[in-house]
């Protein structure tokens, strides 16, 4: 069994973090019924003892005796991380695992990565090779940031550049949060236009999340539980939902968005950690839905989204399940992937679903779907028995599809529009190590990476090419 | 020439050994999830069919039998528990922990205690991580279990390996684990059952997967057995009734399938006496040739065991339905096309018959019918000799075989297995091929290689390999095979060392990507790898 450390950097960063670490506990305390710790808990938790003094060594079998995130928290400002710690989920984490500063990166993308990646680089190294160490076998670091502000975009990405010189085997798992378009702060497309390079470059596999899409999402389950199904639906099957957590204390306000991206990165491992009878392992992830390497970014969807109370699910609501999957009202983005071409699609299925239902869909939904001609069959899908928290079955759809260039083009002509009027510029050339050429070159890297969408979309409308095979001269 | 080798090994084998009444074991090589779920399934099915109550036989006849399935399969323990000869090898621990557990549980036979050995991180789907990675770094561990499960028979039939093709581990790492065991064990017999993924899809590389699988496996393995997804579906949705199909219904028919090929028959020596050399004798009827070793099986009824009660049958009209379904390619007892008949009786030239061929006739090498059950000596299986479904070098009398036992198979009172070798496969390999190269050529438009056009040529000679028309006639000349085989290892090991580094760009080969198999070529290989090595050097 491997393990995974995941690396919170930033305001948005942390608070997703926070919700992603109550769902895992409460997901495992429903699953694990006799506190032991066994090898599912082992991926994302340490088992510590605290009776030892210090640091609490691990205890790798046996009772759970507490429970430590494998975790590393990274924010330029205390407020967010001091509450974390003084919450009810302070005992999660080890207090040796963050990096905090006092004065914030200002929304500035090069504070972010040149100022206080340098300052903090050897810390950041330090704490990393720490998780590493207690790790028996280390599969991927998962990194959550947003990338609009400065802390996050900035240092998140500078991180990245630590992964990947120090632990180059390990998969980078990226879950981005975009700025909307009516984003709140004026600077975003710079801090985003400049991560996004360092996503292209340096990550394996990039989540893609945009806020305005979860908002609609709650917007949408609002409606439900406010209206005639209200009470039929069970509230904690809500995705939405921390009911039954830890706190008491008033819902925040992005705890509702938060969740679904925490639901997001449960479904995505729970292959890994739970057994089915079609497993996928991470580093599957990457290798089936990956076709070039500059093509890692995969539109997700969530479904359902909520569960009535109805114990017997027909096979309708479990079609509708697959259907809801690939609408555009369920991706995480603003994204539309059945009127765009896939590359890949991968199926995360969870709950008391079979080979045969799977099937049953795929057969079902393959005809209105666009898929590149050299991969027409390019469905990665995987069974893992073990449903989420509140709910029956699940399912999570990964899309490498061409539908992601709309937020990638939108990115660059809100950029282009602050930079042509180079307005604002100038905190980022004050900062030292910044030059003018960096922006640049974001600029082109996003524009090539939209360039190979491009090309892909122009082969969808064309005939399938029967390239003609070799023949064996005799 | 190969073709005595299994007549010649199977004597060997047969009068060296010890006490032989019970009969030679088998050792069972279970890889990947889907090979351990499977495995687990056959297992369970032997046990089960061997301790049936029913068996329509004498008591004595049934604890020969039992005694027979047993020293093929299992051994005995201290505690009494039969334990099945097994290894169960994975990379990740969650499917064998599974396997174990259920197989415990079960509280009727077990596996052993230390048959296993798996890693932590899988394969990822990747053929090169199961073939180059974890092969040569696990090669030790794994072939010394294999060793001691070996050493625990009395005397070895063979191996038989359950892999698929599609996954990383069960392909890559089962190929690998295949020539090891070809390697340490030159004279004993190799069968591997390979479990062919759904054609939509089930994982995104399944078609690279499947033809390095495949073109490895030729030259390693003695028998290939193959299974379709597919196939198996539809058996479970429309004969067994099954609402919701899970893997299990579908690992549970594949195991009744093989439990029906697999357990005891009788020798010609008559009742009480079975069969010793369960993969000699398999390999002997069916593989006359070593170019071909594709197997399938079709096994008639179709119908779960509760619908039984139901209905009755007689051999004469299980026969009829079994023979139309290898002549018409059906996979099923259901939709079984009645119009394909065999062309016209009487050998005619070589060379001609295949302008008299129904297309979607199927011709065969070899058949062997096995029949299990009430009165089985008065099945009448004539219809299986007619010449006209075999191909010209070969007689109906060499091609087809029957075994048939009294003893019958769970509780159907009459059961019929037919383990086919011919052109079955040969249409879904054309798919899997084609896509394969599809992916695969157009992956040159972007990347711009030109290199990759030669291993374009290796997908092409596997498919021209295994899709020889049977009524071209003449065996093929080895010396081509052979230069084919070489020029295919050294494209593959290329291409695997490319997915080994998961990019396609660090391609170098020594020579040029225009080929045709070119005398000089063919010098430059033979020279530089010997004949037939296997340790592939490439240039950097």
């Amino acid at each position: 069994m491997t393990q995974s450390v995941v690396v919170q950097v930033g305001q948005c960063g942390n608070q997703i973090g926070c919700c992603f670490w109550d769902l895992a506990l409460r997901e495992h305390a429903a699953v694990n019924q006799k506190g032991i710790y066994d090898d599912a808990l082992s991926s994302f938790f340490r088992n510590v003892d605290t009776r030892v003094g210090g640091d609490g060594s691990s205890i790798s079998k046996g009772r759970i005796s507490s429970l430590k995130a494998r975790a590393v928290l990274i924010d330029m400002e205390e407020g967010v991380v001091n509450e974390i710690l003084q919450g009810p989920l302070r005992d999660v984490f080890d207090s040796k695992q963050l990096i905090t500063d006092i004065s914030g990166s200002g929304n500035n993308w090069a504070v972010g990565h040149k100022v206080f990646g340098s300052l903090y680089r050897e810390q950041i190294l330090e704490k990393l090779r720490k998780s590493a160490e207690q790790c028996d076998c280390l599969q991927c670091f998962f990194v959550i940031h947003s990338m609009g502000g400065g802390t996050g975009s900035g240092l998140g990405t500078f991180l990245l550049k630590v992964l990947e010189d120090e632990f180059p085997d390990v998969y980078r798992f990226v879950t981005a949060v975009y700025p909307s378009s009516e984003d709140d702060v004026i600077t975003s497309p710079y801090n985003s236009m400049l991560a996004m390079k360092e996503l292209n470059e340096r990550a394996d596999c990039v989540l893609p999340i945009d806020n305005q899409s979860l908002f609609d999402i709650i917007s949408k389950i609002d409606l439900v539980t406010s209206g005639k199904l209200g009470a039929a639906v069970k509230p904690k099957s809500l995705v939405t939902t921390n009911m039954g957590t830890v706190t008491k204390c008033p819902k925040k306000p992005f705890d509702a968005m938060n969740n679904i991206v925490a639901n997001l990165l449960l479904s995505l491992t729970s292959s890994a950690r739970f057994e089915g009878s079609l497993n996928m392992d991470l580093n599957e992830i990457s290798m089936n839905l990956v076709p070039f390497p500059q093509l890692h970014y995969l539109v997700s969807s969530l479904t359902p989204l909520y569960t009535l109370a109805d114990v017997n699910i027909p096979p309708r609501r479990l079609d509708q399940m697959f259907s809801d999957a690939f609408s555009k009202n369920h991706q995480l983005i603003q994204a539309d992937p059945r009127h765009s071409l896939y590359l890949a699609c991968a199926l995360i299925v969870r709950g008391n679903v079979q080979i045969s239902d799977l099937r049953r869909n795929i057969e079902r939904l393959k005809p209105a779907l666009h898929f590149v001609s050299w991969n027409q069959e390019g469905w990665k899908t995987s069974l893992c028995s073990v449903p989420p928290v509140g709910h029956s079955h699940s399912l999570l759809a990964l899309a490498n599809n061409t539908c992601v260039k709309p937020t990638f083009m939108e990115l660059r002509e809100r950029f282009m529009r602050l930079y042509r009027k180079k307005a604002h510029l100038h905190h980022y050339l004050q900062v030292d190590g910044m030059e003018e050429c960096a922006f640049a070159e974001a600029v082109s890297s996003l524009s090539a990476l939209i360039q190979e969408y491009d090309e892909l979309d122009a082969t969808k409308s064309m005939p399938v090419l029967d390239v003609p095979r070799l023949s064996v001269a005799l | 020439m190969r073709i005595n080798s299994f007549s010649v090994i199977h004597s060997l084998v047969f009068s060296t050994g010890p006490s032989l009444w019970l009969g030679m074991s088998i050792v069972t090589v279970q890889l990947g999830q889907c090979g351990n779920q499977i495995g687990f399934e056959v297992f369970d099915a032997l046990f089960r069919d061997s301790h049936c109550s029913q068996g329509l036989c004498s008591k004595r006849e049934n604890e020969a039998y039992q005694a027979s399935c047993k020293e093929r399969f299992f051994r005995e323990e201290e505690n009494g528990v039969p334990v099945a000869r097994a290894v169960l090898v994975d990379m990740e621990p969650k499917v064998i922990n599974q396997t174990l557990s259920r197989a415990a549980r079960s509280g009727r036979w077990t596996y052993g205690q230390h048959a296993c050995f798996c890693q932590r991180q899988g394969s990822g789907n990747n053929w090169a991580y199961g073939y180059s990675v974890h092969g040569p770094k696990h090669e030790e561990s794994i072939m010394n279990l294999i060793q001691k499960e070996v050493e625990k028979c009395d005397s070895l039939s063979g191996f038989f390996i359950i892999m698929s093709m599609a996954g990383g581990t069960g392909s890559g790492l089962g190929a690998f684990v295949t020539q090891k065991l070809q390697d340490q064990y030159p004279s004993s017999l190799k069968m591997n059952q390979i479990i062919w993924p759904y054609g939509t899809g089930e994982v995104i590389l399944q078609n690279y997967n499947s033809i390095l699988t495949l073109s490895h496996l030729y030259r390693s393995s003695d028998a290939l057995l193959i299974h379709e997804n597919d196939a198996v579906h539809k058996i479970c949705a429309r004969r067994m009734n099954i609402k919701q199909i899970s893997f299990r219904d579908l690992n549970q028919v594949l195991a009744h399938q093989l439990g029906s090929v697999f357990q005891p028959t009788y020798s010609e020596d008559g009742s009480f006496h079975y069969r010793r050399n369960p993969l000699g004798d398999l390999m002997e009827h069916l593989v006359p040739h070593p170019e071909f070793k594709m197997l399938s099986v079709r096994n008639i009824p179709q119908m779960s065991e509760n619908s039984l009660a139901y209905s009755t049958f007689t051999w004469a009209g299980l026969l009829k339905h079994l023979r139309q379904m290898l002549i018409s390619s059906a996979k099923m007892e259901e939709g079984i096309d009645w119009q394909v008949q065999p062309p016209s009786s009487g050998l005619p030239p070589l060379g001609k018959m295949s302008a008299h061929k129904d297309p979607h006739f199927n011709t065969s090498i070899a058949n062997l019918v096995i029949l299990r059950g009430k009165d089985v000596q008065s099945a009448n299986v004539e219809g299986f000799k007619d010449p006209a479904l075999y191909t010209s070098w070969l007689e109906p009398l060499h091609a087809f075989s029957t075994w048939k036992t009294q003893r019958a198979f769970g509780k159907y009172e009459k059961s019929a297995a037919l383990v086919s070798n011919s052109q079955l496969l040969v249409k879904p390999l054309d798919v899997i091929v084609g896509k394969a190269w599809n992916m695969f050529a157009s992956k040159t438009q972007f990347q711009k290689e030109e290199q990759m056009g030669v291993l374009a040529w290796a997908l092409d000679v596997a498919m021209s390999l295994l899709a020889w028309d049977n009524s071209a006639a003449c065996i093929p000349a080895i010396p081509l095979l052979t230069t084919m085989f070489i020029t295919l290892e050294y494209l593959s090991s290329v291409l695997f060392s490319n997915m080994l580094h998961m990019s396609l760009s660090h391609c170098s080969l020594p020579m040029s990507p225009h080929l045709a198999v070119h005398p000089s070529f063919v010098l430059h290989l033979l020279t530089k790898y010997g004949f037939l090595s296997r340790h592939v050097i490439f240039d950097d």
